[in-house]
């Protein structure tokens, strides 16, 4: 599988950051970048970051299936993801996402066919503080309402 | 000790040497913390919450399974706040949980249920629907039931760490998550199971067991499996007669809980419908079911007869049996032509050792030796405890590891220093000498491909490198060792003395003597690879099985297996252990009960001819034998003596072979496995 030469100097660069054999570290970042160029984490994809780091294509998939960033089907320009974890849920996570799932006609882990949303209810975002979160792409809103909800999606074309 | 940490647990004063950590310290003070995910001799994970307890100035309760010792620490086991907390742990593990108890396979040996019944709540506030996901196959041997999963990581180290295969890691997250497979949907691994012995509750279940029977409903014997030569303990579980289950969960024996494929699965020949269960003679050239006693008195008549005689034993029969089939081939039949297929250059090594002392290594050398060299072996294939041992070694003590192979091993990944061979290794060797110079001390295994010369060599390089060094002959099969000390070679009887007279025809020359008479062979399949020459040759077999041989021959004797028999056999590495009885025969006999028949048919006395009574004229006569009984009867691994003296062999080395077994074959008792073939037949293959 081959890479961006812009890709390929990121992959060298990040393999200075982390000390001899301790390279699989870079698995996370090397993953996002790569889903940011490829469009979704593939199976090519997933074999050539295992044998460059040296870690089994399990390793990998591991690391993919735990992180709510990381897809393996192409999103949508748009990823729309809304917490349900504990602290949003509480302060209104549900409600959201069933807002959100009417708004853009979505389901849980849906694309729509023009390619423009995609929508997924996540565990913990890390925003805890700030419930209940959602996060677009790698945009976080804070404390957000079913209107706030509607003028966000709204503001996205 | 200098370096011991005062600390107080539940109000009891208890010492602990640094670094200890808090729930092995509790464990030394006979204080029980409950954990599932800590297991001994595996990384720590912290994953399962169960091992909570109080410390004083700590903010909130520690996980007791990483938190080192320290002076002066107060920690309650008990206190009000730790069973509360254990209590909801349980009943976070039970949301989702089945609680198909009554049908699972681990019902009554769960730690689950263990732990549940001791510490956990008797009810859940969970009211959900709780989310179930079907049970998935991922090989023959394996199954995983994800909703009874805790998610412990257990699996996944003894499979990565343990095993060094990595073929289980955990997909997904939160309640998503679920223990996978290496490849998709199957296992491409070792099969050797030990995920299904380490899962503290029901989740991975083995293909061999599942629903066959309750845990208690069972007789659990341990005995020595049958296959290679390591001589792992491996206890079976026995119901109605039948052999159900093998696993080592008591770490009796020198190999603890390890176990692979064959000693775990391949216990299922024993019950093949092709076992044969009585005697069979050829009348007018046809194969015909006799009783025994016609059967014996065909035997006998062509033995009184006289004639050209050949003996040939077996690498898996008993010490007892061996040693008492060389006395009768030696003092009735007055013949040194007996031999059994020989796998690896003992004798030649002893030879060479001849004079020295401490030179012969052990399991536990395998795990304790500071350095370890693999010649010319495929260990992780072919000796897999020992593999084990040194993974092990290399895991908990920075063992150096060397290798010089013909090709890529296992241990490539965790060595030193790797160097490959076209020829005998020593090529190989010698260009490791710097590296090997420099560590204080070195295991050497070697297997087939170093014989007669190639071992003198060995050892003199060992010699040179001014450390000291032990060695491992590595053989093929459970009495490999066994047979060579009890003397099945024509040159060389018990205890590698020399013979009286001449000595006799190897295998292969008895195979070729065109005017043998009467050829014996008590379980080996000679014909599977050599032809036999003589036409008038009467043929006598014991085997379980109708192999090539035994379709040869003018009378076979069914005869019991190594689970179905009491005796010796000697590992590897020289170590002793008992075998015991698991299943009663229906019609075979053991071999050591059909060599007394047929000496009592001729009138012979060969003493009182019973396992115990023959291993104490072993442990009497033959050089090294002269081990401490109650070792052996208490179910431990009694090393032999090594031989002191020069050994006066003659044969040629060039009639050493392996059969290069591979984890999932065992020369002829393959095809009688149907775990085996189901195994080897599977997606996965042959997993490098």
């Amino acid at each position: 599988m081959t890479f961006s030469p812009e890709l390929e100097a990121r992959f060298a660069d990040l393999m200075t950051h982390y000390p001899q054999g301790r390279h699989r570290g870079a698995l996370i970042p090397m993953l996002m970048y790569a889903q940011d160029e490829v469009g979704a984490i593939t199976p090519d994809l997933m074999e050539e970051l295992a044998k460059r780091l040296g870690i089994t294509v399990l390793q990998v998939d591991e690391v993919v299936g735990y992180y709510s960033m990381l897809h393996k089907k192409p999103q949508g320009k748009y990823h729309v993801q809304v917490c349900t974890n504990v602290a949003c849920m509480l302060l209104g996570g549900a409600e959201l996402y069933d807002h959100a799932c009417e708004k853009l006609g979505l389901g849980h882990k849906q694309t729509q066919a023009s390619g423009k949303f995609s929508l997924e209810e996540v565990e913990c975002i890390g925003a805890c503080s700030w419930a209940p979160a959602i996060q677009v792409n790698y945009d976080f809103h804070h404390e957000v309402t079913t209107a706030k909800l509607d003028q966000i999606l709204e503001g996205l074309q | 000790m200098s370096n011991m940490v005062k600390l107080t647990i539940n109000e009891t004063a208890v010492q602990a040497p640094a670094g200890t950590l808090l729930i092995d310290a509790a464990k030394l003070a006979g204080i029980e913390i409950p954990a599932f995910c800590y297991y001994e001799g595996m990384a720590l994970q912290a994953a399962c919450r169960m091992c909570l307890v109080e410390v004083e100035k700590a903010p909130k309760l520690l996980a007791a399974c990483v938190v080192p010792v320290t002076e002066g620490m107060v920690v309650r086991t008990e206190s009000p706040a730790v069973v509360k907390a254990r209590k909801t742990t349980l009943e976070f593990l039970l949301t989702n949980h089945p609680l198909d108890c009554p049908v699972c396979d681990k019902g009554g040996e769960c730690e689950l249920q263990d732990m549940v019944f001791k510490y956990g709540a008797g009810e859940s506030r969970y009211t959900e629907v709780k989310v179930h996901v079907p049970e998935k196959q991922w090989s023959p041997v394996v199954f995983y039931d994800g909703p009874r999963c805790i998610l412990c990581y257990r699996c996944v180290r003894v499979c990565g760490e343990g095993m060094g295969v990595g073929a289980l890691g955990i997909v997904n997250r939160g309640v998503a998550s679920e223990i996978a497979p290496s490849h998709g949907d199957h296992l491409e691994c070792d099969e050797c199971g030990a995920c299904i012995d380490i899962c503290p509750v029901g989740a991975l279940t083995s293909g061999a067991y599942r629903y066959k029977t309750r845990p208690w409903e069972m007789e659990h014997v341990g005995t020595i499996c049958t296959h290679c030569s390591n001589g792992c303990k491996t206890t079976l579980g026995v119901r109605n007669n039948e052999i159900v289950r093998g696993n080592n969960r008591d770490r009796s024996g020198l190999n603890g809980e390890f176990l692979c494929v064959k000693g775990r699965y391949a216990f299922d020949f024993n019950h093949h419908p092709e076992r044969l269960q009585t005697p069979l003679l050829r009348v007018n050239g046809e194969m015909e079911e006799v009783s025994w006693s016609r059967a014996l008195q065909a035997v006998v008549a062509k033995f009184k007869a006289g004639g050209k005689a050949g003996v040939i034993g077996s690498s898996r029969i008993a010490n007892e049996e061996a040693f008492l089939l060389q006395k009768f081939a030696r003092t009735v039949l007055h013949t040194n032509n007996i031999d059994h297929h020989r796998s690896g250059d003992v004798v030649t090594l002893l030879d060479a050792l001849s004079g020295k002392t401490a030179t012969l290594g052990t399991a536990d050398d395998c795990y304790n030796a500071k350095a370890v060299l693999i010649a010319g072996a495929d260990l992780s294939q072919q000796q897999p405890f020992l593999a084990n041992q040194i993974r092990a070694n290399y895991r908990h003590h920075k063992a150096g590891v060397y290798v010089a192979t013909q090709g890529a091993v296992r241990e490539d990944k965790i060595a030193k220093g790797v160097a490959r061979t076209s020829g005998d290794c020593m090529d190989a060797v010698e260009s490791l000498r710097d590296k090997l110079k420099s560590e204080p001390e070195l295991l050497v295994l070697f297997g087939d491909s170093v014989k007669g010369e190639g071992v003198r060599k060995l050892v003199a390089f060992g010699e040179s490198l001014g450390i000291p060094v032990k060695y491992i002959c590595l053989v093929d099969y459970v009495n490999s060792r066994g047979a060579m000390d009890m003397g099945l070679l024509p040159d060389l009887g018990p205890g590698y003395h020399a013979v009286e007279g001449a000595p006799g025809m190897s295998l292969p020359q008895m195979m070729a003597a065109t005017d043998l008479d009467l050829l014996w062979v008590v379980g080996a399949n000679p014909l599977a690879r050599h032809k036999l020459a003589s036409d008038k040759a009467f043929v006598v077999v014991q085997d379980m099985f109708l192999t090539e041989t035994a379709r040869r021959a003018d009378v076979v004797l069914p005869a019991a297996s190594a689970y179905e028999k009491n005796g010796t056999v000697t590992n590897v590495c020289g170590q002793v252990q008992r075998l015991k009885r698991a299943v009663e025969t229906v019609g075979a006999k053991t071999d050591l009960a059909i060599i007394g028949l047929i000496a009592r048919g001729l009138g012979v006395n060969l003493g009182k001819v019973d396992a115990d009574a023959v291993f104490a004229e072993i442990q009497k006569t033959v050089r090294g034998y002269n081990v401490p009984l109650p070792v052996i009867v208490t179910g431990g691994a009694a090393q032999t003596m090594p031989v002191n003296g020069r050994v006066p062999a003659t044969v040629l080395p060039e009639l050493i072979q392996s059969s290069r077994d591979t984890l999932f074959t065992t020369g002829t008792l393959t095809r009688y496995s149907k775990i085996l073939n189901e195994v080897l037949e599977a997606p996965g293959g042959l997993y490098r």
